[in-house]
């Protein structure tokens, strides 16, 4: 059981989207941008609220990637993997990060909870490839030296 | 509030005076792009110079002081490899600046704003001729920037400076000039094709939305601009945003539907936040409401964002997920056009589509055919970017050929590479070679060649890209994506990125090659929704236009483009090994032996080309023969 404030929080999210099945992706959507992650007791109890089955819901959360049952680091990183971000070279940008942070491809997320790393196929700035965002910034022409540097900066960022 | 006609046009008279009582505007570029390289930080470093400056006033203030200077941002500028990009327009006169940075704001606003001199070093150079006017600079001058004809003139948050260039018009002229049978008319004369793959006919899909006997219809857009390497749709909701919402409003209008929804990716925040902006001022203005500009036509819009599933941008999985529910795919018929979002009939066009929508209404059906070819009129956005010395957005009418857009347009292959390949409409899409330079580049031509214009992602490749791998990255995104509701897309393209994988890693047999192709063809015969039947295109594709490179990599264990790690041997040059034995001792997997001080040797056959043995040596003994 989360604390009460938890359950608050839905409310007022569903309440301003409606209670309807339709409203089901965007109030998931605002409950894992306000705690980074959805957490499952939350789901579980907007399925409750919305009327809907508690496996459909679970169905829908489980079939957008961008759900998360895992609390997320306070910096997500999603480092562009998309064709134009390929052919300039990504992949070493993302062994960076996963060395530099000591993450891989089943480990996503540090255990201080300031780093998630993940890839995703394009961000729209292609013409600027390598690309990273850092939750909503781009980061244009990446490189390992780069993702390096990021990193220690974000990581002052967080202590400022 | 705009309530009627009248009040439109002396919006548009007065917002034009106003444009025109500027002195200097400061354009700042704020696509995704020159975001990324910090064109914030340049628009407000402007207003933070302007805003001290005696004898200037910002904005619409008073005509009381000696200038007046204005600072917008701007959609994308095009060139976004260079930015940031700042434009400075004095009265027509106009400068484009790159890679602007925030310690230059200083100079340009001395120079070029108060006294009209040009700051040289800022300027676009290509072969030693520097450019002043965005017009001139090669890159911009040899496209047909119809579709983006705002970008980079008008502040894409500006509702005011939309309808000063003409925005509007052709609602206008919709509501109250035509029939709704008119506009489908007009549109389907047009010859418009849906821009978002399959160039379907605009004006019949909206002909049978119209037809149907189901009052309640509904006007989406698909804004899930899914295809790695393509950034157009974005582009444009983040460059023009009212543009895209006239477009559905006029859609709306031709089919009687009251509700219109955009679907934007999970990727894309900034369009999100300009199309809600958006959104906010034409209902604050009474133009998305009911009766609008006094009429009998009332439609409101919402905004879903996507949740990353690539799947979404098939149209019944878009709608299915605006419903609430997963994004899958369902079979067909019925249509979209019947049974769509709410199983009511719905009009799903993509982003681009409804931007062409509002100047063929304001300008007629003839105008728009008089570019681009008879059987694809009007231009085609691409987004131009890999391999490429000049990367970003552009504009071409229909019927361009590939080879204007590379090296006339793109300025050739970066780094005085060799052209090899364009990778064109994305992981449904195909490759295109040096022998298809000078096809023209259109709906029907790109799929006879076994590609497709897809939404317009146009990714350049040079002779460093080995076209085996870039089957394989394709493969493994589609199979990643896959929704797997459907077993032949499901389980197939699992198979056929097995069988790419293990040619890529040097174990691939000519048998898994008849394999490929095999399964290629049952599963476009037999996959339920376009992604799956679109899956092995790339596959198909390379295995047509680079059947050697394949052969190479099966039977000789090489990769011609020197890529494929697994192809690479680890060799020891003996003059050079002092026989220290530090490799050997690094190996991960016992395959170098030899005697101590006396020159090693690496048994290729035990090697898994892992590189530990090239970083260990301390001599450079160690190099890759491919």
């Amino acid at each position: 059981m989360l604390e009460k404030s938890y359950y608050d929080r839905a409310d007022a999210i569903i309440a301003s989207h409606g209670a309807v099945q339709a409203a089901l992706i965007p109030i998931i959507q605002d409950i894992q941008a306000e705690y980074r992650y959805l957490p499952a007791e939350l789901l579980a109890y907007v399925a409750k609220r919305l009327n809907i089955n508690e496996a459909k819901a679970y169905g829908v959360a489980t079939f957008y990637e961008n759900f998360s049952f895992e609390p997320k680091g306070k910096y997500v990183i999603k480092v562009c993997d998309g064709t134009a971000c390929h052919v300039r070279k990504s992949i070493p940008v993302l062994e960076t990060f996963y060395r530099v942070l000591g993450l891989s491809k089943e480990k996503h997320t540090t255990d201080d909870m300031l780093f998630t790393v993940e890839t995703v196929s394009c961000l729209g700035a292609c013409g600027l490839a390598p690309t990273v965002m850092v939750n909503e910034e781009v980061h244009p022409r990446m490189t390992p030296e780069k993702a390096e540097a990021l990193i220690s900066s974000l990581r002052e960022e967080s202590q400022a | 509030m705009i309530q009627t006609r009248e009040a439109m046009d002396a919006l548009r008279q007065q917002a034009r005076e106003k444009l025109e009582s500027y002195d200097c505007r400061i354009l700042v570029c704020s696509g995704t792009g020159c975001i990324a390289t910090g064109s914030e930080r340049i628009y407000e470093k402007f207003l933070e110079i302007v805003k001290d400056v005696p004898g200037v006033t910002l904005e619409f203030a008073p005509h009381d002081k000696d200038a007046h200077i204005g600072i917008k941002k701007t959609g994308c500028q095009g060139v976004c490899e260079l930015g940031p990009l700042v434009r400075i327009q004095r009265g027509k006169e106009v400068v484009q600046y790159i890679k602007v940075a925030p310690e230059d704001c200083e100079e340009i606003f001395e120079r070029t704003v108060r006294h009209g001199e040009i700051v040289e070093r800022l300027l676009y150079r290509q072969k030693g001729v520097a450019y002043q006017s965005p017009e001139e600079i090669p890159f911009i001058a040899k496209q047909t920037r119809m579709l983006v004809e705002n970008f980079g003139k008008y502040d894409s948050e500006s509702l005011e400076e939309y309808v000063a260039g003409g925005g509007f018009k052709g609602l206008e002229r919709a509501l109250f000039e035509m029939q709704p049978e008119d506009v489908i008319e007009t549109i389907d004369r047009s010859g418009l094709r849906g821009r978002g793959g399959g160039g379907f006919p605009t004006g019949k899909k909206w002909r049978q939305v119209a037809a149907q006997s189901e009052p309640v219809r509904y006007v989406v857009c698909n804004g899930d601009e899914g295809d790695p390497g393509a950034f157009m749709d974005g582009s444009v909701m983040e460059g023009d945003p009212f543009r895209l919402v006239e477009g559905m409003m006029i859609a709306a209008y031709a089919v009687g539907a009251r509700d219109g929804y955009i679907y934007v990716r999970a990727e894309y925040p900034m369009s999100v936040r300009r199309l809600r902006h958006a959104i906010e001022e034409l209902e604050k203005q009474g133009l998305l409401g009911d009766h609008i500009l006094g009429t009998e036509f009332s439609f409101r819009l919402h905004i879903n964002r996507g949740a990353g599933a690539f799947v979404c941008g098939e149209g019944s999985a878009l709608t299915a997920s605006i419903e609430g529910k997963r994004g899958m795919p369902r079979v067909k018929p019925p249509r979209t056009v019947e049974k769509g979002l709410w199983e009511k009939p719905t009009v799903l066009n993509n982003v681009e589509t409804f931007a062409n929508v509002p100047k063929i209404i304001q300008n007629g059906a003839d105008w728009y055919r008089s570019v681009g070819t008879e059987n694809s009129p009007g231009t085609k956005t691409f987004s131009l970017t890999g391999a490429i010395q000049n990367t970003g957005l552009i504009e071409v009418p229909m019927g361009t050929t590939l080879r204007e857009i590379i090296f006339d347009i793109g300025g050739g292959i970066k780094d005085g590479g060799e052209f090899k390949a364009v990778q064109i409409g994305g992981p449904s899409g195909g490759c295109l070679t040096q022998e298809h330079l000078d096809v023209p580049l259109d709906f029907d031509s790109l799929k006879k060649l076994g590609a497709m214009i897809g939404s317009g992602g146009m990714v350049v490749m040079d002779q460093h890209t080995c076209m085996v791998e870039v089957a394989r990255f394709f493969m493994n995104f589609t199979q990643n994506e896959s929704c797997g509701k459907c077993v032949p897309c499901r389980e197939g393209t699992k198979r056929m990125l097995e069988i790419l994988e293990r040619i890529v890693g040097g174990r691939g047999t000519m048998e898994d090659l008849d394999m490929l192709e095999t399964l290629a063809s049952t599963i476009s015969e037999t996959a339920l929704c376009g992604l799956g039947k679109s899956a092995a295109q790339p596959v198909m594709s390379t295995l047509h236009n680079f059947r050697d490179e394949y052969i190479a990599h099966v039977v000789d264990k090489k990769c011609p483009a020197h890529a494929c790690a697994a192809m690479r041997r680890f060799v020891i040059s003996a003059d050079r090994c002092k026989g220290c034995s530090k490799c050997a001792r690094n190996c991960p997997a016992d395959a170098i032996s030899g005697v101590v001080r006396s020159p090693f040797r690496i048994d290729p056959e035990k090697c898994i080309r892992c590189g530990a043995c090239e970083s260990a040596c301390a001599f450079g003994a160690i190099h890759i023969e491919w």
